[in-house]
């Protein structure tokens, strides 16, 4: 008990004459603010002196439109009076004259006309009620007046008003309130209401360090208490894995890449021998960007790349069909950081070879957003160009870059990719899950890719494998979404990367 | 790609199924999908559609696994006098190229039937193109009377029973009201004419690439002979198309008979004619780093179902996937095994470099984190909404995007907002940034589009004073020295709000966020950000 004495802090102290009285008068006695009493409440639970009961209810509020709406009416009161001043006019002269927002003006429309009061005909709004029933005043509008309410009291009326007025953007919100109040326990029964003077060092200042301790004791610290967390700056998780990813390749000797987002057919598709009428090239695999038109590289190029495609290049019999300029001149989001890779071919000098060079970065996917579907990727891009690599090589550099990543066992197996022969498939070996997860995806690029980009046929080893599925393993993430949600408190409390 | 489901049953008549034989049929290139007591399930990639019928797989494999050698050939019979199809001129604007066979003997079961069905849709899908670049019809033989014709006709002017149908309608009408009809109308809607097959008693057989006719009847386990006919865009994918059924019937037990056709392209199908590919032993070793004898080599290429002699690589008719001789090679891997591959570094040195543009990047955000600033990393894309609510009608759009977010970012500030919006339940002090990508409209560009790295500051609660210390120790530690404006910027508080400037260049702006805007998107905090272009930063440190 002397010990708990000891311990007590100076607030804890202070609220100890009025232990006997509620919570609010606590506060009004003592003169510090809830916040600090709840605190000492909160110490002196901890040390057994009480318990701390919790109640919370839910309470109906305005939020920050709907203040703004109480004050300066609903948007469908400011409707239907401008369309009672102008009755049966066109629908946007009607909105304009409104100055309501896009959304307001949706959800107000859709309201009045839920309530019957007009309707919409040949582009025409106009009042289907009495003038009486439209100047009476809205079920929403006498549910405003109400707040704040507590949830468990709500009228069946008025629960309509909160059902439509709760899918709105901030015009009221539910808000959990809690109660809080207290109960001593024996230890606590003997000390409430007593005044507690202690001779003891609060804090070491300098004017104590000069003078020295002396006989007194110090209070004793309470280290058991729930204290209050620190975060610190962090990147976030996804950049941590890139960043992982990066280091690997740099330490095998390769150089970034970097580009543009955005690509144009040409790149993406046509210097990797993608025909024009390939699936992937539709728009309901791929981003294209509207009123956008992309230029097309030098001439010699291009009529390379339209040959390859046309009736072959290097012995190849190409892929038979008419080759169109203007569908190479599309523009997308990259699909495939594939594309550096090609952009980076038709500028390379032959006299800097061997060379090495990879990216590890965003890719995009026509998609729908799902626990399971995203439509923003990253890939881990690399090339080798050298006139000795091989296939062995290539299946040598992915082992590696797996077992950097953490991963002993890849198996690898033939693919199709049109721009790669041979190309393969690999997957790694998960030992904690006992699986092999599919995420290698490479090959050597074909001679209809490299002949126009670099003028000969070199062994270019490619590959690009998606990262994110080593992403969500290494951060144990189930949902997709979540990758960018960017939820503070996860972001706050997830535990760094270490690798 | 596509994914194949065969009977187990079926299956096993020609290849028993051991844990080791499945490995095998991943290691030939189709992986593995699924497996049970009925059914085997695999996947066929793009380049090989003669393994999308049981019959093709089971050629393939057996040679793979070693049971048989080189090039399956098959019998073919001549046309007979009157196997004939007159192509008319007028399809050579609306869909010009035909091919044709006529398979005899054919023993069906309702699986072998299926297995047929599934072939004819998968490759007018996957290799025809959703029947674009080649459709295929099939019909019983014996109720087609040769010779036929195959021409173009006004819609107005076609009138017969389409598939399914107990009354004769148009062919404008087919194309409304047939499911069939709705689903490749855009195949012909856009032609004054369309094309057809009659035959000599001038019964309108079918409309190609959509339906049948239901008087020339449908296939059934009952049929032995069949009539088939490939049309389309792609002459050399309308031939491949054919041969494709036509020796994977035969595979099945049924015989070929040539049909001749006769137009401006003349010939007698199906050809069956094998491709010749050069290749040299000394590419095959140094692209796979192997060393493979000729003997050896020629063993491995056999296997793939291919014959070899002297340097020549002969390929079967069906392959439609050998355009170089790297096909070859790759083809000789698979027989080779990709598991028998060892794995090898190469022992050439290169130094590794991380760009610039990194390097800056990992800079800024190492002095970011040290003021305990958190990192955010949003979507590129942003919301209708978005754009509406900051009047960035300027936006680039996309076309047809499949969810929610429909436009490029200008800016980090749209998204930096949502996400501060969506966390009014975190504990605040709130101290993000977020390095990313921006996208403009700038026709000087290579496709149109300025791109820029930017960097966003955001602290809440703040006032602009608090987020200028911020860029003023930035700035300090970056030893770049900036200048400032005053800035009249819509989303931010008059008075509050400068420029960033360096080397007389805009490069960005701080403020404090306007409480409108703060309202307008549910934040109840005061706001104070700073959004910097890194571009010239990149050329400043360099």
């Amino acid at each position: 008990m002397n010990k708990l004495i000891d311990s007590l802090s100076q607030i804890e102290r202070t609220i100890i004459p009025y232990l006997n009285n509620p919570l609010d008068e606590i506060v009004k006695k003592s003169g510090l603010d809830k916040t600090t009493v709840l605190r000492a409440l909160g110490f002196l639970e901890s040390k057994g002196f009480l318990k701390i009961e919790r109640k919370s209810k839910k309470i109906v509020d305005l939020a920050v439109n709907g203040i703004h709406y109480k004050k300066n009416h609903l948007p469908e009161r400011k409707l239907i009076i401008q369309i009672e001043e102008n009755n049966n006019k066109d629908l946007n002269e009607i909105k304009s004259l409104s100055k309501l927002s896009e959304n307001e003006f949706r959800a107000a429309l859709g309201n009045l006309k839920k309530k019957a009061l007009i309707s919409l005909e040949n582009g025409k709004l106009k009042i289907s009620a009495s003038k009486e029933e439209c100047s009476r005043r809205f079920q929403e509008e006498i549910f405003l007046e109400k707040l704040p309410i507590n949830l468990e009291n709500i009228s069946e009326q008025d629960k309509s008003a909160l059902e439509s007025l709760k899918n709105r953007k901030n015009i009221i919100e539910i808000i959990e309130k809690k109660d809080i109040s207290f109960s001593l326990t024996e230890s606590g029964k003997e000390i409430a209401g007593k005044k507690i003077s202690l001779d003891l060092i609060e804090e070491v200042t300098p004017e104590l360090i000069k003078t020295g301790v002396g006989n007194k004791k110090f209070r004793r610290y309470d280290f058991n208490i729930k204290m209050p967390s620190i975060y610190g700056g962090k990147k976030h998780f996804v950049n941590q894995s890139i960043e992982q990813g990066k280091k690997i390749w740099l330490e095998l000797g390769f150089k970034e890449m970097n580009g543009d987002y955005t690509i144009n057919g040409f790149w993406n598709f046509d210097a990797l021998f993608t025909p024009q009428d390939h699936p992937v090239r539709e728009m309901q695999d791929t981003f294209f960007i509207k009123g956008v038109e992309g230029k097309l590289p030098n001439e010699k190029l291009v009529s390379s790349v339209k040959k390859a495609h046309e009736e072959g290049i290097d012995n190849s019999k190409g892929w038979n069909y008419k080759w169109n300029e203007n569908e190479s001149k599309k523009v997308m989001l990259r699909t495939h950081t594939t594309c550096l890779s090609s952009k980076k071919l038709s500028n390379l000098k032959k006299e800097n070879l061997p060379i090495k060079f990879f990216s590890v970065n965003k890719v995009f996917r026509n998609e729908t957003l799902d626990w399971k579907h995203g439509f923003e990727f990253n890939q881990a891009e690399g090339i080798v160009i050298d006139q000795n690599a091989n296939f062995r090589n290539l299946i040598g550099y992915l082992k590696e870059f797996a077992k950097k990543m953490g991963y002993e066992k890849i198996r690898i197996q033939p693919s199709y990719f049109p721009y790669t022969e041979p190309s393969l498939e690999g997957s790694i070996w998960n030992n904690e899950r006992k699986e092999w997860v599919e995420v290698l995806a490479a090959g050597i690029f074909r001679p209809e890719v490299t002949v126009p980009l670099l003028g000969t046929a070199i062994p270019v080893l490619a590959w690009g494998p998606g990262f994110d599925r080593l992403m969500t393993e290494a951060h144990k993430i189930k949902d997709l979404r979540e990758l960018y949600k960017n939820d503070i408190n996860y972001l706050r409390n997830h535990n760094i990367l270490i690798k | 790609m596509t994914n194949i489901i065969f009977s187990r049953k079926e299956f096993e008549k020609h290849i028993k199924i051991t844990p080791e034989i499945q490995e095998k049929i991943t290691m030939f290139g189709t992986p593995l999908e699924n497996i049970n007591e009925e059914e085997i399930e695999i996947e066929v990639l793009a380049n090989r559609p003669d393994l999308i019928s049981l019959d093709g797989f089971i050629r393939s494999f057996k040679r793979f696994l070693g049971k048989e050698f080189g090039i399956k050939e098959y019998l073919i019979k001549k046309p007979e006098s009157n196997f004939k199809v007159y192509v008319d001129k007028s399809t050579k604007e609306i869909r010009p190229y035909v091919s044709c066979a006529i398979i005899k003997k054919i023993n069906f079961n309702e699986v072998k039937l299926r297995d047929l069905i599934n072939l004819q849709e998968k490759l007018a899908t996957t290799l025809g193109r959703n029947r674009k670049k080649a459709g295929i019809g099939i019909y019983p033989l014996d109720k087609i009377n040769f010779p036929l014709k195959y021409e173009a006709r006004d819609p107005k002017e076609i009138i017969f029973r389409p598939l399914g149908y107990d009354k004769e309608i148009n062919a404008k009408d087919i194309l409304i009201m047939h499911p069939t009809g709705r689903k490749y109308e855009h195949l012909l809607k856009e032609s004054k004419k369309y094309p057809i097959f009659i035959d000599s008693k001038k019964n309108i057989i079918s409309m190609p690439p959509i339906i049948n006719s239901e008087d020339s009847g449908k296939i059934d386990v009952k049929t032995k002979d069949l009539f088939i006919e490939c049309t389309g865009f792609d002459k050399n994918i309308v031939e491949k198309t054919l041969t494709i059924i036509a020796t994977s019937l035969a595979e099945a037990g049924g015989i070929i008979h040539q049909v001749e056709i006769i137009g401006e392209d003349n010939g007698i199908f199906p050809k069956l004619e094998k491709q010749k590919t050069k290749i040299s032993i000394n590419n095959v070793n140094k692209l796979l780093g192997i060393n493979l004898n000729e003997n050896q080599m020629q063993k491995l290429i056999e296997k793939m179902g291919h014959n070899y002699k002297k340097g020549i690589v002969e390929s079967p008719s069906w392959r439609v996937d050998i355009l170089h001789e790297v096909d070859i090679i790759e083809d000789i891997a698979i027989a080779y095994g990709y598991e028998n591959l060892v794995p090898e570094m190469p022992n050439i040195s290169t130094s590794g470099e991380e760009s610039k543009e990194s390097i800056v990047k990992r800079k800024l955000s190492e002095i970011l984190l040290g003021l305990n600033m958190l990192e955010i990393s949003t979507y590129h894309l942003i919301k209708p909404q978005e754009v509406e609510d900051y009047n960035l009608k300027e936006s680039l759009e996309l076309l047809d995007s499949k969810n929610e977010y429909k436009y490029l970012r200008p800016n980090l500030l749209v998204p930096m907002l949502r996400i501060l919006s969506e966390n009014k339940d975190s504990e605040y002090p709130q101290k993000l940034f977020e390095i990313g990508r921006i996208f403009n409209k700038n026709i000087q560009k290579e496709n149109g589009i300025e791109e820029r790295d930017n960097l966003i500051l955001s602290i809440i609660p703040a006032n602009a004073t608090e987020i200028k210390k911020h860029i003023d120790y930035l700035f300090k530690m970056l030893n770049l020295d900036y200048q400032i404006k005053e800035l009249i910027k819509p989303e931010l508080i008059e008075g509050r709000a400068c420029s960033i400037i360096l080397n007389n260049n805009h490069i960005g702006y701080f403020g404090e966020i306007h409480p409108n805007i703060l309202r307008s998107q549910g934040i109840n905090m005061p706001l104070a950000v700073a959004e910097i272009s890194l571009e010239e930063i990149y050329d400043l440190i360099n």
